[in-house]
């Protein structure tokens, strides 16, 4: 008899925990999309890849494009950029790694931070590794790079911090050239 | 609580004693879901889980929606357009929330129905039933007020119909609409306040519907034949009640299951069905479309405030005796709140010491007649106001207003009820009792 | 007689209330496109064709300004491949924003901008016209059209573009707009009206001329381009681009009404279970109530 009743009592037991695991699965099932509604929307991914026209920058200057809500200088180097970038030694660099998302953790050489081999286009994120403000280019600052005012930090030709507070080189994002006319970022 | 006689909590674990002394939150929540329910109550007393679900989900999917939104004139229907398009599940979530909205009326008017048929507002629930009714104002207005925010052509020209009702109140009419518009018409100024109050109001409902449950605690559920819960000692209230929890979580759990399965069966397969067409273009402040009419659950009402039209012989009574200060279009907006008033006080115009529609054979007729009612009404509110359709609806409204203000008074005096259970027990008993095979154990 | 004089009065009612339910008819015709339904699904094909119609076609006079031209690209829709897209949306110019434009400036298109708003102010936008037009209703108001057809948004655009005829007899040669039997919207002239007011003749005369004739535009892979066909495809496109989440909501409904299927029937048997020793104590106090 009371084997009858062990019986129907796992069962019943058996029943409530099933309805219970389902019901949490439904919940959950149900909660997913509340979260996942924050997640960036559509139109949103669809500008973290972005096509930069380079056909109109001449040599010697520079472009500022927003991407991902942020600024990125694309300069196109002219000889003396590309011939001061590649005499600095590496050890008078305060930050010794690339910091190019497209080739990580490598020697901060001029070859590794710049697009093409020739060193003429440079892609990097506009934003000091400081505290983030916008550095100025065009030669600014006493390596011939950029020079943020915020708190006086010095960017080489290459994008390498030299002097001021900051700690790393200007970081490279993901970039590469779509065709010779385009670069694409992200 | 109830003023059942029944055991109340004891806090047993040394962190409920903590606890129980500082805050009372546990012994709050442990009444609440132990309380004593009358064991025999039908599947017609689901519907208030069904709308405490209806409400949290509108405010879930709501506040989720706000994230998105932005009211603002130029730019609400395309963020409309940009939730259902680019936002994640975005396209889900809006369907959940204006469907939603119908799933909370079709659950409110069968718990009101319900309410009317077991005279559930009959005392000592008067209080419960005016809360209630409060309840069911406030979600008109939310209602209301959502549906304008995006901004679509029955959005605005649906706000310009019902603002301008207000302007239909004499002499302080059109001061009345000008404040609630924010200008001479519906613009900007109004999209953002109805935005601001619709988010707003669903949690006035919260606070209301939480003193409800309180009324309703504290008189105890009312049960399909109306007879009392036994209150004179434990072990007769235990013969006619069950613990909320777990029998009637379940049954009730059961129940929004099987709603739910219909409402994601239409949110996934006909999101559309029951909205028009014509808000799914853009509010034109100077092209009105053909016909404007609000959503289906505050069609009756609409119906009512139609039907007054100035060669209605009672609205020219009513014009001549107050010097032509009670017009048509006013005429209709005192007919359109006065058939929700009624529903009001119907605690007072119920004459009948009986409570429970069941044992009441000629209040029955009257009632079916008064549910055939509302859904001609609103069939009424959905058509052209023809020549018709006004006959019919001024006949369906003769008849709301006549339930309430002739039949009910009356019905109490002249009928014979038929004779009641004299306890919950008996009802219970008898209703699985009776002929049946006797299980093999 | 009796039967007769009822029938009279039935039709007499019926006739005399026809004007209460005048419009009852769209003059919509049905079509089963492939989305339709709880299983229903677009036809990629179809929906490119479509897309082709639209952009050679219809995009002269009207917008598509809530699409995002990247969603082409989408899955779910015509699927078309990235550097289609990218190839596509530069035919359209959309205002030039950034910093060097002059105000009134254009530029090529790329796939984040929505497609362009209607060239012509008088053409309404068509983003949302599958949804904004019904094709059904009724019978008397009861909605049973709607639930068994669909709203027929889709159908409607299919029966506008396919409803184009020559005008009645009784209209005048120089009579503003185009005869259409589903536009029911339109102009009458007074000459096809009876005393009454009421119009005699089936459809109205829309601003729009007649878009397609058949054989517009020719589809690569040589699909059919007769009139219905390309009727039929522009109005899938137009479905999709109104609603491009028909499918993933579809399955999901799906998805969701299974799993509260399961969910209700273990409920089912939960509340059962759970009520089984109440209701046995009932039958057992009745049965001795009773002396059973």
């Amino acid at each position: 008899m009371s084997h009858v009743e062990d019986h129907d009592d796992n069962r019943r037991d058996f029943l409530y925990f099933a309805t219970a695991g389902v019901g949490t699965v439904v919940t959950g099932a149900a909660v997913w999309p509340l979260i996942d509604q924050m997640n960036a929307s559509a139109d949103v991914q669809a500008l973290s890849s972005i096509l930069v026209p380079i056909d109109g920058v001449e040599v010697g200057t520079q472009i500022t494009v927003k991407w991902r809500g942020k600024p990125v200088f694309i300069r196109r180097r002219d000889k003396a950029d590309i011939d001061l970038a590649r005499s600095i030694p590496m050890d008078v660099l305060r930050d010794k790694n690339d910091r190019n998302a497209n080739k990580p953790d490598l020697p901060a050489t001029d070859e590794n931070r710049t697009l093409d081999k020739d060193g003429e286009w440079l892609v990097m994120m506009g934003v000091c590794t400081h505290l983030g403000c916008v550095p100025l280019g065009n030669k600014a600052g006493d390596f011939g790079g950029w020079f943020c005012p915020c708190h006086g930090s010095h960017y080489d030709s290459a994008g390498r911090i030299r002097k001021g507070p900051a700690p790393e080189n200007l970081h490279i994002p993901v970039n590469k050239f779509f065709d010779d006319q385009t670069i694409q970022l992200g | 609580m109830s003023g059942i006689p029944h055991d109340h909590y004891e806090p047993k674990s040394g962190f409920e004693k903590w606890m129980d002394v500082r805050l009372p939150i546990i012994r709050l929540v442990y009444d609440t879901i132990m309380i004593p329910t009358p064991k025999n109550l039908n599947w017609m007393w689901i519907w208030g889980i069904v709308l405490a679900f209806c409400l949290v989900l509108q405010i879930i999917t709501g506040i989720v929606l706000a994230m998105h939104y932005t009211p603002q004139v130029d730019l609400a229907f395309a963020s409309v357009e940009h939730i259902m398009r680019d936002v994640r599940g975005g396209d889900m979530l809006r369907y959940i929330h204006s469907n939603g909205a119908s799933l909370f009326f079709f659950a409110v008017y069968l718990h009101i129905f319900r309410g009317l048929y077991y005279g559930s507002y009959k005392s000592p629930r008067e209080v419960t039933w005016i809360i209630g009714m409060l309840i069911y104002v406030a979600m008109m207005a939310t209602a209301f007020m959502g549906y304008v925010l995006p901004w679509g052509q029955m959005s605005f020209w649906g706000a310009t119909v019902i603002t301008g009702l207000f302007g239909a109140i004499p002499w302080i009419g059109e001061s009345i609409q000008h404040w609630l518009l924010g200008g001479p018409a519906v613009d900007n100024a109004t999209l953002n306040r109805f935005f601001s109050l619709h988010y707003l109001l669903p949690f006035i409902i919260a606070a209301l519907v939480a003193v409800h449950i309180w009324a309703f605690h504290t008189t105890g559920n009312s049960n399909p034949t109306g007879v009392e819960v036994r209150r004179t000692s434990k072990e007769d209230a235990a013969k006619d009640t069950l613990p909320f929890w777990p029998y009637f979580v379940i049954k009730d759990l059961f129940a929004l299951t099987v709603i739910l399965v219909l409402f994601f069966a239409v949110v996934g397969f006909m999101p559309n069905y029951l909205g028009s067409p014509d808000n799914y273009i853009q509010a034109n402040p100077l092209k009105t479309p053909a016909a404007i009419e609000p959503e289906w659950y505050l069609l009756p009402f609409y119906a009512i405030l139609r039907a007054f039209t100035a060669d209605v012989w009672i609205v020219q009574a009513a014009s001549f005796l107050t010097g032509g200060i009670v017009d048509a279009k006013f005429f209709g907006v005192i007919a359109m709140f006065g058939a929700i008033i009624v529903m009001v006080i119907v605690p007072w115009l119920d004459t009948s010491s009986v409570r429970s529609g069941r044992f009441r054979p000629m209040f029955k007729w009257w009632f079916a007649f008064l549910a055939v009612d509302f859904v001609v009404l609103m069939w009424c509110g959905s058509q052209h106001p023809t020549k018709l359709v006004g006959n019919i609806s001024l006949i369906a409204a003769t008849y709301w207003f006549g339930y309430f203000l002739v039949i009910l008074p009356l019905l109490g005096l002249v009928e014979k009820p038929l004779p009641q259970p004299k306890t919950i027990e008996d009802d219970f008993n008898a209703h699985y009792g009776g002929a049946h095979d006797a299980p093999a154990e | 007689m009796i039967r007769k004089l009822t029938a009279t009065a039935l039709a007499s009612l019926l006739l005399a209330t026809g004007g209460a339910f005048a419009g009852e008819d769209l003059h919509t015709k049905d079509v089963a496109f492939s989305f339709e339904g709880p299983f229903g699904v677009f036809d990629k094909a179809q929906l490119q064709r479509g897309l082709q119609v639209y952009t050679e076609v219809c995009a002269a006079c009207h917008g598509l300004k809530f699409v995002p031209i990247r969603t082409i690209g989408d899955p779910g829709g015509p699927e078309m491949p990235a550097d289609q897209v990218r190839a596509y949306a530069k035919q359209f110019d959309v205002p030039d924003t950034s910093d060097e434009a002059e105000p009134g400036d254009t530029r090529a298109a790329n796939p984040t901008d929505f497609f362009p708003p209607s060239q012509d102010p008088k053409a309404p936008d068509l983003s949302l016209m599958a949804k904004a037009r019904k094709g059904f209703e009724g019978p008397y108001g009861s909605g049973m059209n709607q639930l068994f057809k669909g709203i027929g948004g889709s159908e409607h655009i299919y029966s506008i573009l396919t409803g184009f005829e020559d005008p009645p007899a009784c209209a005048p040669e120089d009579f503003d707009g185009y005869y259409n039997t589903a536009f029911t919207v339109g102009g009458v002239p007074d000459e096809c009206k009876d005393d009454a007011g009421h119009s005699t003749v089936e459809g109205t005369w829309m601003a729009m001329p007649p878009p397609l004739a058949g054989e517009d535009v020719e589809f690569a892979g040589g699909a059919p381009n007769d009139l219905d066909t390309e009727a039929e495809d522009v109005a899938a496109f137009l479905t999709w681009a109104a609603e491009p989440k028909m499918m993933a909501r579809k399955r999901a409904g799906f998805v969701g009404v299974i799993m509260l299927i399961v969910l209700a029937s273990l409920l089912y048997v939960t509340n059962k279970t759970l009520w089984a020793p109440v209701k046995r104590k009932a039958r057992e106090e009745e049965d001795k109530a009773t002396g059973a």
